[in-house]
C-alpha cells in the first residue's frame, strides 16, 4: 500500500546528471577505446600491419608475447592489423554517417520549407534510394569508378540519407503546424534561424537516434563490400576486409576472422545502446 | 480623432478545401469584404463563433497572410508581402499573442532566451542591454527571474501566456493582436491575464485587436467591438453601446447568452438551427436560417453594413436607419 502511495508524493529528486546505467558506461568505455585506438593507431601498433613474419604463420592468440592476438596465414600480426582496421572502418563509418545525416536533413528541410515541386523531387529521390538495393548501387559505382578511400566514404554517405530526409521533413512540417516555428517566424526570424536554432535542436534527438541506427549498418555494409573484395583493397585493411580474407582459414585459424567480427559486434552494439540512451536524455520533458 | 494605425479595406480571404479523396475543391470564404480601423492606443474586440473568420482577420491584420483582395495599411503604408525584408522588420512593430502558449514556445529553450529572441532577430542592443530588457519584460508581466530560467513545460498555463506577452512586448510594438489569448486558461487565470493586458495597454498606449468568442472578456478589455458572422462584420460600435443596446439579431442572441452580474435575467434569445458553415453559405443574409425575425427579403438580399450613428454600424434589413428607429427597436 505504501508502495502505491509513494509516487503520488510530489517527489522531485535533484537532477542527477551523471548517474549512468551500467550498460551506457560500458558502451561509452568501448566507443572511447575504439576512438583512441583509431586516433593513436600508429603509436599502438606493435608491428607494421603489413610486416610478414613467415616463421610465425598462423600462431594462435596468447601463444607468443610478440603476437598477443596471433598471426595470420602470412605471419602478419593480427593485433596490428586489427588496430589499423578499426581506424579505417571508423573513418568510413563516421564520415559516411555524417555525410548522409547532413545531406538527408538538408534535403528534408528544403522539402518542408518550399513544399510543392521541391518536396516532390526530394520524395521521389528518397523513394528511389529506398527502392534501390544499396549493395547493387555500390557494386556498380565501385566497378566503374575504381576504388579509393574518399570515393568509398562518399558512396557510403549516400547510404541512409533518405531516412534522415523523411524524418527531417516530417518533423519540420509538424513543428510548423505545432506553432513554435510559426511563432518564431512571426517574430521576424529568417528561415535559417527557424530551422537551425529551433527546429533542428527539437528534432535532433530523433536524428541522433537515427544516426546511431545507420552507423552500425554502415560498418556492416563496409564489411560486406570489403568481404566481397570491393571495399578497402589490400594491402590496406579494414574490419570487413579482415573477415573476408580470414574466412578461408576459419577452421584452422578462426582468430583471424573472429577478432574483427567481435570488434564489429561490440562497436555496433555499443553505439545502438548509446543512441537509445541519448534519445531519452535529449528530451528535456522527461528529464 | 487621430489617424488609424491599422486599416483594413474590403479585405477578402478565400481558402479552398477538398472533401474526400476525389472530392472537388470547395472555395471557403473565411473573410468577405471586411473593413476595419484601429487607432493608436485603442482596443478593438472581435467577437464571433468558430468559423466566423475572426482568426483569419487577425492574421491579415498582422500581415501574416495577404488578403486575396482589398488592402491592409499599417501606419499609413501598405502591408508588405509576407516573408519580404520589410515585412520582417515590421514584425517588431506588430506582434501576436496566441491561444496555445505551450505550442508557441520552443520546449527546448529556457523561456528567458525566448523572450529575448525578438531582440536578437532584429539586432537590437548588445548582450547586456538584452539581458536588462528581458529582466524588465519578465518583471512587467509579473514573472520572476527564476521563472525565466525554467522551460515552458515547467510553467503553468497562465505563466506561459505571460511569457508570450513578455516576448510580444519586448520590442515595444505599436500593435498587438491577441487571438483567443485566454480561452485555454482557467477563469481565475483569465482575469489575471486580461488585467495584465489592460494595464500594459494603458501604460504603453498599445493598439490592440482582441479576438475572442467570450463576450464578457471582450467587454472588459475593449473600447470598440466588431461582431463577425461567417466572414462578415454584422455589427460594430463602442463596447458599451453594442453590449447595452445590440441592434443585430445575432448580437442580441450573443449578448443575451452572456449573463451580466447584478442585472436581472432578461429574456434569453436562444439560437436554433445549424451552426454556421463557411463552406455552405446561406443565400441573402448569412444569418437568416437562425434568425427569429427573418423575412423574405433576408433570404434573398444580402444586407450591407450601414452607419447608424458615428462609429456605429450594423448589417441588417430590419434596422431603421434613423436614430429614432434605433430607439424604437
Amino acid at each position: 500500500m505504501t508502495d502505491m502511495l509513494a509516487p503520488s508524493v510530489p517527489a522531485k529528486p535533484a537532477r542527477r546528471r551523471w548517474s549512468l546505467p551500467w550498460y551506457v558506461t560500458a558502451s561509452l568505455f568501448w566507443v572511447g577505446l575504439m576512438l583512441i585506438t583509431a586516433v593513436f593507431a600508429d603509436l599502438l601498433m606493435p608491428h607494421s600491419f603489413t610486416a610478414l613474419d613467415l616463421k610465425y604463420r598462423l600462431v594462435a592468440p596468447f601463444q607468443s608475447l610478440a603476437h598477443p592476438l596471433g598471426t595470420d596465414e602470412l605471419g602478419r600480426d593480427v593485433l596490428s592489423r586489427l588496430i589499423v582496421s578499426i581506424r579505417i572502418s571508423l573513418l568510413i563509418a563516421f564520415g559516411a554517417t555524417l555525410i548522409s545525416a547532413v545531406l538527408g536533413t538538408t534535403l528534408g528541410f528544403l522539402a518542408a520549407h518550399f513544399r510543392g515541386i521541391v518536396e516532390q523531387i526530394v520524395l521521389v529521390l528518397a523513394d528511389f534510394q529506398a527502392a534501390m538495393p544499396f549493395l547493387i548501387l555500390a557494386l556498380s559505382v565501385l566497378a566503374f569508378f575504381g576504388n579509393s578511400l574518399p570515393l568509398l566514404v562518399g558512396l557510403m554517405g549516400l547510404y541512409g540519407w533518405e531516412r534522415y530526409a523523411r524524418i527531417a521533413r516530417g518533423l519540420a512540417i509538424a513543428a510548423s503546424a505545432q506553432g513554435y516555428a510559426t511563432a518564431v517566424s512571426q517574430l521576424g526570424a529568417k528561415p535559417g534561424r527557424v530551422y537551425l536554432r529551433h527546429i533542428l535542436p527539437n528534432i535532433a534527438s530523433t536524428l541522433i537516434v537515427s544516426m546511431t541506427l545507420v552507423f552500425p549498418e554502415v560498418i556492416l555494409l563496409e564489411s560486406g563490400l570489403s568481404f566481397l573484395g570491393l571495399g578497402v583493397q589490400p594491402p590496406m585493411t579494414s574490419l570487413g576486409n579482415m573477415v573476408g580474407y580470414g574466412r578461408e582459414y576459419i577452421t584452422r585459424a578462426p582468430w583471424i576472422m573472429l577478432t574483427p567480427s567481435v570488434v564489429i559486434v561490440l562497436t555496433t552494439l555499443a553505439i545502438s545502446l548509446l543512441g537509445d540512451w541519448l534519445r531519452d536524455r535529449l528530451d528535456p520533458t522527461i528529464r | 480623432m487621430s489617424a488609424p494605425l491599422l486599416s483594413l479595406n474590403e479585405v477578402t480571404r478565400t481558402y479552398t478545401s477538398r472533401k474526400g479523396l476525389f472530392g472537388t475543391p470547395v472555395a471557403v470564404q473565411a473573410v468577405a469584404g471586411v473593413s476595419l480601423e484601429v487607432r493608436p492606443g485603442e482596443t478593438l474586440g472581435i467577437v464571433g463563433e468558430s468559423g466566423s473568420g475572426k482568426s483569419t482577420m487577425g492574421r491579415m491584420a498582422l500581415g501574416l497572410e495577404a488578403p486575396d483582395s482589398g488592402s491592409v495599411r499599417f501606419d499609413g503604408a501598405a502591408m508588405p508581402d509576407p516573408g519580404s525584408e520589410s515585412w520582417r522588420s515590421l514584425r517588431k512593430r506588430a506582434q501576436m499573442v496566441f491561444q496555445d502558449p505551450l505550442g508557441a514556445l520552443d520546449r527546448r529553450l529556457p523561456v528567458a532566451d525566448q523572450i529575448g529572441e525578438p531582440l536578437e532577430i532584429h539586432g537590437i542592443g548588445d548582450k547586456a542591454a538584452r539581458a536588462a530588457a528581458i529582466a524588465r519584460s519578465l518583471e512587467m508581466t509579473g514573472l520572476s527571474a527564476d521563472h525565466g530560467r525554467r522551460f515552458p513545460h515547467e510553467l503553468s498555463g497562465g505563466q506561459r501566456q505571460r511569457v508570450i506577452i513578455a516576448r510580444a512586448l519586448i520590442t515595444d510594438p505599436e500593435l498587438l493582436v491577441c487571438d483567443e489569448p485566454v480561452s485555454a486558461l482557467d477563469v481565475s487565470i483569465q482575469a489575471q491575464v486580461v488585467n495584465l493586458l489592460i494595464d500594459l495597454q494603458a501604460e504603453r498606449g498599445l493598439a490592440m485587436i482582441f479576438i475572442s468568442h467570450d463576450l464578457r472578456v471582450v467587454r472588459q478589455i475593449s473600447q470598440r467591438v466588431a461582431v463577425m458572422y461567417l466572414g462578415h462584420i454584422v455589427e460594430e460600435g463602442t463596447a458599451e453601446e453594442v453590449l447595452r443596446d445590440p441592434q443585430h439579431p445575432y448580437t442580441r442572441a450573443l449578448v443575451s447568452a452572456a449573463p451580466v452580474p447584478g442585472a436581472r435575467q432578461r429574456q434569453r434569445v436562444i439560437l436554433t438551427g445549424e451552426p454556421p458553415n463557411p463552406a455552405a453559405r446561406p443565400s441573402g443574409c448569412a444569418f437568416h436560417p437562425r434568425c427569429p425575425l427573418a423575412t423574405d427579403r433576408c433570404r434573398a438580399e444580402m444586407p450591407v453594413l450601414t452607419r447608424l450613428a458615428p462609429g456605429r454600424r450594423a448589417a441588417c434589413h430590419l434596422i431603421q436607419h434613423t436614430p429614432a428607429g434605433m430607439a424604437a427597436k
